[in-house]
Protein backbone atom coordinates (compact mmCIF):
# COMPACT_ATOMS: atom_id res chain seq x y z
CA UNK A 1 0.00 0.00 0.00
CA UNK A 2 1.48 3.31 -0.85
CA UNK A 3 -1.04 4.77 1.68
CA UNK A 4 -1.14 4.96 5.73
CA UNK A 5 -4.80 4.99 6.32
CA UNK A 6 -7.89 4.66 4.33
CA UNK A 7 -8.59 8.50 5.06
CA UNK A 8 -4.92 9.19 3.34
CA UNK A 9 -6.27 6.93 0.41
CA UNK A 10 -9.53 9.32 0.17
CA UNK A 11 -7.41 12.54 0.20
CA UNK A 12 -4.63 11.44 -1.76
CA UNK A 13 -2.36 13.60 0.52
CA UNK A 14 -4.09 16.84 -1.40
CA UNK A 15 -4.67 15.83 -4.54
CA UNK A 16 -8.38 14.16 -3.70
CA UNK A 17 -10.46 16.18 -5.75
CA UNK A 18 -8.24 15.68 -9.08
CA UNK A 19 -7.79 12.20 -8.78
CA UNK A 20 -11.42 11.09 -7.94
CA UNK A 21 -12.98 13.76 -10.65
CA UNK A 22 -11.00 11.88 -13.12
CA UNK A 23 -12.11 8.34 -12.00
CA UNK A 24 -15.90 9.29 -11.56
CA UNK A 25 -16.04 10.39 -14.87
CA UNK A 26 -13.65 7.64 -16.46
CA UNK A 27 -15.57 4.91 -14.84
CA UNK A 28 -18.96 7.11 -15.83
CA UNK A 29 -17.62 7.37 -19.19
CA UNK A 30 -16.73 3.32 -19.57
CA UNK A 31 -19.92 1.98 -17.84
CA UNK A 32 -22.24 4.32 -20.27
CA UNK A 33 -20.50 2.67 -23.01
CA UNK A 34 -20.51 -0.98 -21.57
CA UNK A 35 -24.19 -0.64 -21.22
CA UNK A 36 -24.94 1.60 -24.52
CA UNK A 37 -25.04 -1.15 -26.93
CA UNK A 38 -27.05 -3.77 -24.61
CA UNK A 39 -29.98 -1.32 -25.22
CA UNK A 40 -29.46 -0.61 -28.66
CA UNK A 41 -30.05 -4.40 -29.21
CA UNK A 42 -33.02 -4.32 -27.39
CA UNK A 43 -34.62 -1.88 -29.45
CA UNK A 44 -33.18 -3.69 -32.78
CA UNK A 45 -34.52 -6.87 -31.59
CA UNK A 46 -38.46 -5.09 -30.78
CA UNK A 47 -38.22 -3.30 -33.89
CA UNK A 48 -37.85 -6.42 -35.87
CA UNK A 49 -40.55 -8.34 -34.18
CA UNK A 50 -42.92 -5.66 -34.70
CA UNK A 51 -42.07 -5.72 -38.70
CA UNK A 52 -42.78 -9.52 -38.42
CA UNK A 53 -46.00 -9.43 -36.34
CA UNK A 54 -46.73 -6.50 -39.15
CA UNK A 55 -46.30 -8.98 -42.04
CA UNK A 56 -47.65 -11.96 -40.60
CA UNK A 57 -51.13 -9.87 -39.78
CA UNK A 58 -50.96 -8.32 -43.55
CA UNK A 59 -50.70 -11.85 -44.65
CA UNK A 60 -53.51 -13.23 -42.62
CA UNK A 61 -55.76 -10.27 -43.79
CA UNK A 62 -55.35 -11.15 -47.46
CA UNK A 63 -55.49 -14.70 -46.77
CA UNK A 64 -59.72 -13.83 -45.06
CA UNK B 1 -1.54 -19.29 -50.20
CA UNK B 2 -2.99 -17.04 -52.25
CA UNK B 3 -6.23 -19.08 -52.65
CA UNK B 4 -6.11 -19.28 -48.68
CA UNK B 5 -5.77 -15.82 -48.29
CA UNK B 6 -8.63 -15.21 -50.32
CA UNK B 7 -11.01 -18.21 -48.75
CA UNK B 8 -10.08 -16.03 -45.55
CA UNK B 9 -11.14 -12.90 -46.50
CA UNK B 10 -14.25 -13.93 -48.26
CA UNK B 11 -15.69 -15.17 -45.14
CA UNK B 12 -15.56 -11.76 -44.18
CA UNK B 13 -18.00 -11.09 -46.69
CA UNK B 14 -20.75 -12.62 -44.76
CA UNK B 15 -22.46 -11.14 -42.24
CA UNK B 16 -23.50 -14.18 -40.70
CA UNK B 17 -20.20 -15.98 -40.49
CA UNK B 18 -19.02 -12.60 -38.41
CA UNK B 19 -21.96 -12.74 -36.07
CA UNK B 20 -20.87 -16.39 -35.58
CA UNK B 21 -17.17 -16.20 -35.13
CA UNK B 22 -17.74 -12.68 -32.83
CA UNK B 23 -20.05 -14.66 -30.50
CA UNK B 24 -17.00 -16.73 -29.83
CA UNK B 25 -14.51 -14.04 -29.02
CA UNK B 26 -16.55 -11.71 -26.99
CA UNK B 27 -16.86 -13.26 -24.09
CA UNK B 28 -13.09 -13.56 -23.76
CA UNK B 29 -12.35 -9.98 -24.58
CA UNK B 30 -15.08 -8.83 -21.91
CA UNK B 31 -13.54 -11.15 -19.12
CA UNK B 32 -9.76 -9.91 -20.19
CA UNK B 33 -11.03 -6.06 -19.78
CA UNK B 34 -12.80 -6.57 -16.85
CA UNK B 35 -9.73 -8.77 -14.90
CA UNK B 36 -6.99 -5.96 -16.53
CA UNK B 37 -9.45 -2.76 -15.55
CA UNK B 38 -9.85 -3.98 -12.06
CA UNK B 39 -6.71 -5.22 -11.04
CA UNK B 40 -4.90 -1.83 -13.02
CA UNK B 41 -7.22 0.25 -11.28
CA UNK B 42 -6.66 -0.83 -7.83
CA UNK B 43 -2.68 -1.38 -8.01
CA UNK B 44 -2.57 2.26 -9.97
CA UNK B 45 -4.68 3.83 -6.97
CA UNK B 46 -3.96 2.17 -3.69
CA UNK B 47 -0.45 0.15 -4.74
CA UNK B 48 1.95 1.91 -7.21
CA UNK B 49 4.40 4.53 -5.30
CA UNK B 50 3.11 7.93 -5.63
CA UNK B 51 5.35 10.35 -7.81
CA UNK B 52 8.07 12.31 -6.08
CA UNK B 53 7.10 15.47 -7.89
CA UNK B 54 3.32 15.41 -8.80
CA UNK B 55 2.47 13.15 -5.43
CA UNK B 56 -0.39 11.45 -6.11
CA UNK B 57 -2.04 13.20 -9.16
CA UNK B 58 0.11 11.15 -11.45
CA UNK B 59 -2.29 8.31 -10.63
CA UNK B 60 -4.71 9.84 -13.24
CA UNK B 61 -1.81 8.45 -15.97
CA UNK B 62 -3.67 5.28 -15.46
CA UNK B 63 -6.82 6.38 -16.74
CA UNK B 64 -5.29 9.10 -19.08
CA UNK B 65 -2.55 7.14 -21.22
CA UNK B 66 -4.74 3.79 -22.09
CA UNK B 67 -7.85 6.29 -23.31
CA UNK B 68 -4.98 8.54 -25.18
CA UNK B 69 -3.71 5.58 -26.77
CA UNK B 70 -6.76 3.99 -27.78
CA UNK B 71 -8.10 7.28 -29.09
CA UNK B 72 -5.23 7.55 -31.78
CA UNK B 73 -5.18 3.97 -32.23
CA UNK B 74 -8.61 3.41 -33.10
CA UNK B 75 -8.37 6.17 -35.02
CA UNK B 76 -6.02 4.61 -37.47
CA UNK B 77 -7.96 0.96 -37.49
CA UNK B 78 -11.18 2.90 -38.63
CA UNK B 79 -8.66 4.40 -41.34
CA UNK B 80 -7.47 0.85 -42.72
CA UNK B 81 -11.21 0.24 -42.21
CA UNK B 82 -12.21 2.93 -44.37
CA UNK B 83 -9.77 1.64 -47.16
CA UNK B 84 -10.80 -1.96 -47.28
CA UNK B 85 -14.31 -0.25 -47.59
CA UNK B 86 -13.68 1.77 -50.56
CA UNK B 87 -11.21 -0.72 -52.48
CA UNK B 88 -13.10 -3.77 -52.00
CA UNK B 89 -16.52 -2.83 -50.99
CA UNK B 90 -16.27 -5.01 -47.58
CA UNK B 91 -19.50 -4.00 -45.85
CA UNK B 92 -18.36 -4.93 -42.71
CA UNK B 93 -15.24 -3.01 -42.87
CA UNK B 94 -17.95 -0.11 -43.55
CA UNK B 95 -19.87 -1.37 -40.23
CA UNK B 96 -15.82 -1.54 -38.29
CA UNK B 97 -15.65 2.40 -38.96
CA UNK B 98 -19.40 3.61 -38.42
CA UNK B 99 -18.88 1.48 -34.88
CA UNK B 100 -15.41 2.75 -34.20
CA UNK B 101 -16.24 6.04 -34.46
CA UNK B 102 -18.27 6.90 -31.26
CA UNK B 103 -15.88 4.67 -29.29
CA UNK B 104 -13.00 6.25 -30.06
CA UNK B 105 -14.43 9.82 -29.31
CA UNK B 106 -15.50 8.84 -25.84
CA UNK B 107 -11.95 7.53 -25.68
CA UNK B 108 -10.76 10.77 -26.95
CA UNK B 109 -13.21 12.62 -24.80
CA UNK B 110 -11.74 10.71 -21.24
CA UNK B 111 -7.91 11.59 -22.30
CA UNK B 112 -8.62 15.34 -22.81
CA UNK B 113 -10.83 15.40 -19.75
CA UNK B 114 -8.37 13.34 -17.25
CA UNK B 115 -5.77 15.41 -19.05
CA UNK B 116 -7.68 18.77 -17.80
CA UNK B 117 -8.02 17.56 -14.48
CA UNK B 118 -4.37 16.15 -14.23
CA UNK B 119 -3.21 19.44 -15.80
CA UNK B 120 -5.25 21.74 -13.22
CA UNK B 121 -2.47 20.85 -10.33
CA UNK B 122 0.75 20.26 -12.31
CA UNK B 123 0.72 22.71 -14.72
CA UNK B 124 -1.58 25.58 -12.80
CA UNK B 125 -4.24 25.29 -15.19
CA UNK B 126 -7.05 23.13 -17.22
CA UNK B 127 -6.24 23.97 -20.71
CA UNK B 128 -3.44 25.66 -22.73
CA UNK B 129 -2.80 25.76 -26.43
CA UNK B 130 -0.06 23.96 -26.79
CA UNK B 131 0.34 21.62 -29.65
CA UNK B 132 0.15 18.31 -28.02
CA UNK B 133 -3.36 19.25 -26.18
CA UNK B 134 -4.62 21.34 -29.76
CA UNK B 135 -4.03 18.16 -31.95
CA UNK B 136 -5.49 16.10 -29.87
CA UNK B 137 -8.64 18.32 -29.47
CA UNK B 138 -8.28 17.92 -33.33
CA UNK B 139 -8.24 14.69 -33.36
CA UNK B 140 -12.13 14.67 -31.46
CA UNK B 141 -13.67 17.15 -33.94
CA UNK B 142 -12.08 14.18 -36.57
CA UNK B 143 -14.25 11.83 -34.97
CA UNK B 144 -17.30 14.17 -35.31
CA UNK B 145 -16.88 14.69 -38.94
CA UNK B 146 -16.48 11.01 -39.43
CA UNK B 147 -19.69 10.19 -37.49
CA UNK B 148 -21.71 13.40 -38.91
CA UNK B 149 -20.81 12.30 -42.60
CA UNK B 150 -22.03 8.45 -41.62
CA UNK B 151 -25.42 10.33 -41.27
CA UNK B 152 -25.23 13.10 -43.57
CA UNK B 153 -26.71 10.46 -46.74
CA UNK B 154 -29.90 9.62 -47.50
CA UNK B 155 -27.95 6.49 -49.26
CA UNK B 156 -26.10 4.33 -46.30
CA UNK B 157 -23.41 3.41 -48.92
CA UNK B 158 -22.44 6.97 -49.89
CA UNK B 159 -22.71 7.65 -46.14
CA UNK B 160 -20.03 4.89 -45.47
CA UNK B 161 -17.88 6.03 -48.14
CA UNK B 162 -17.53 9.49 -47.49
CA UNK B 163 -16.69 8.39 -43.86
CA UNK B 164 -14.24 6.69 -45.05
CA UNK B 165 -12.63 9.30 -46.87
CA UNK B 166 -12.89 11.49 -44.20
CA UNK B 167 -11.31 8.85 -41.60
CA UNK B 168 -7.98 8.05 -44.13
CA UNK B 169 -7.68 12.24 -44.39
CA UNK B 170 -7.81 12.43 -40.63
CA UNK B 171 -4.94 10.48 -39.85
CA UNK B 172 -2.41 12.92 -40.90
CA UNK B 173 -3.39 14.07 -37.36
CA UNK B 174 -1.87 11.09 -35.83
CA UNK B 175 1.84 11.81 -36.40
CA UNK B 176 1.17 15.74 -35.23
CA UNK B 177 -0.39 14.03 -32.25
CA UNK B 178 2.63 11.63 -31.79
CA UNK B 179 5.47 13.73 -32.27
CA UNK B 180 3.90 17.07 -31.18
CA UNK B 181 5.74 16.73 -28.03
CA UNK B 182 9.31 16.72 -30.02
CA UNK B 183 8.63 19.10 -32.30
CA UNK B 184 7.50 22.02 -30.30
CA UNK B 185 7.66 23.28 -26.73
CA UNK B 186 5.09 21.44 -24.81
CA UNK B 187 4.04 21.41 -21.07
CA UNK B 188 2.87 18.30 -21.91
CA UNK B 189 5.56 15.37 -20.70
CA UNK B 190 6.82 13.14 -23.54
CA UNK B 191 5.66 9.46 -23.96
CA UNK B 192 5.67 7.03 -21.18
CA UNK B 193 6.16 4.07 -23.37
CA UNK B 194 8.52 3.67 -26.58
CA UNK B 195 9.22 1.01 -28.27
CA UNK B 196 13.08 1.04 -28.27
CA UNK B 197 13.43 2.17 -24.85
CA UNK B 198 12.92 1.09 -21.22
CA UNK B 199 10.19 3.00 -19.30
CA UNK B 200 11.67 5.88 -17.26
CA UNK B 201 9.64 5.03 -14.33
CA UNK B 202 9.99 2.00 -11.91
CA UNK B 203 8.12 -1.16 -13.12
CA UNK B 204 5.70 -1.10 -9.50
CA UNK B 205 4.44 2.17 -11.61
CA UNK B 206 4.50 0.94 -15.84
CA UNK B 207 3.75 -2.28 -15.69
CA UNK B 208 -0.31 -1.02 -14.12
CA UNK B 209 -0.31 1.00 -16.70
CA UNK B 210 0.74 -1.74 -19.09
CA UNK B 211 -1.73 -3.89 -17.59
CA UNK B 212 -4.93 -0.95 -18.19
CA UNK B 213 -3.64 -0.34 -21.70
CA UNK B 214 -4.23 -4.33 -22.55
CA UNK B 215 -7.58 -3.89 -20.99
CA UNK B 216 -8.70 -0.94 -22.83
CA UNK B 217 -7.88 -2.75 -26.02
CA UNK B 218 -10.24 -5.25 -25.24
CA UNK B 219 -12.76 -3.30 -23.84
CA UNK B 220 -12.87 -1.72 -26.91
CA UNK B 221 -12.50 -5.08 -28.79
CA UNK B 222 -15.35 -6.34 -27.26
CA UNK B 223 -17.85 -2.95 -27.71
CA UNK B 224 -16.36 -2.66 -31.51
CA UNK B 225 -17.77 -6.52 -31.87
CA UNK B 226 -20.96 -5.53 -30.10
CA UNK B 227 -21.77 -2.66 -32.03
CA UNK B 228 -20.99 -3.75 -35.63
CA UNK B 229 -23.19 -6.95 -34.38
CA UNK B 230 -26.16 -4.23 -33.72
CA UNK B 231 -25.11 -2.83 -37.29
CA UNK B 232 -25.56 -6.43 -38.60
CA UNK B 233 -28.39 -7.58 -36.97
CA UNK B 234 -29.93 -3.91 -38.28
CA UNK B 235 -29.07 -4.22 -41.94
CA UNK B 236 -29.52 -7.95 -42.21
CA UNK B 237 -33.62 -7.55 -40.39
CA UNK B 238 -35.00 -8.96 -43.59
CA UNK B 239 -32.73 -12.35 -43.89
CA UNK B 240 -34.50 -15.81 -42.74
CA UNK B 241 -31.29 -16.30 -40.13
CA UNK B 242 -31.65 -12.72 -38.59
CA UNK B 243 -35.26 -13.24 -38.21
CA UNK B 244 -34.92 -16.92 -36.71
CA UNK B 245 -32.26 -14.97 -34.12
CA UNK B 246 -35.08 -12.64 -32.93
CA UNK B 247 -37.71 -15.16 -32.71
CA UNK B 248 -35.18 -17.25 -30.53
CA UNK B 249 -34.76 -13.91 -28.20
CA UNK B 250 -31.26 -12.97 -28.52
Amino acid sequence: MAFESFSEFLSMKGHGLYVWLAYGVGLAVLIFNWIAPGLRKKQIARDIQQQIRREENAGQERNA
Amino acid sequence: MWQRFKAWFHKWASPKWFFDMSASWMPWLKGIAIACMVTGVIWGLAFAPQDYQQGNSFRIIYLHVPAAILAQSVFMMMAVAGFVNLVWRLKLADLAVKAAAPIGAWMCFLALFTGAVWGKPTWGTWWVWDARLTSMLILLFLYFAVMALHGAFTDATTGGRAASIMAIVGTINIPIIKFSVEWWNTLHQPATFKLTEKPAMPPEMWVPLLIMVIGFYCYFGYLLLYRMRNEVMEREQRTQWVRELVRKGV
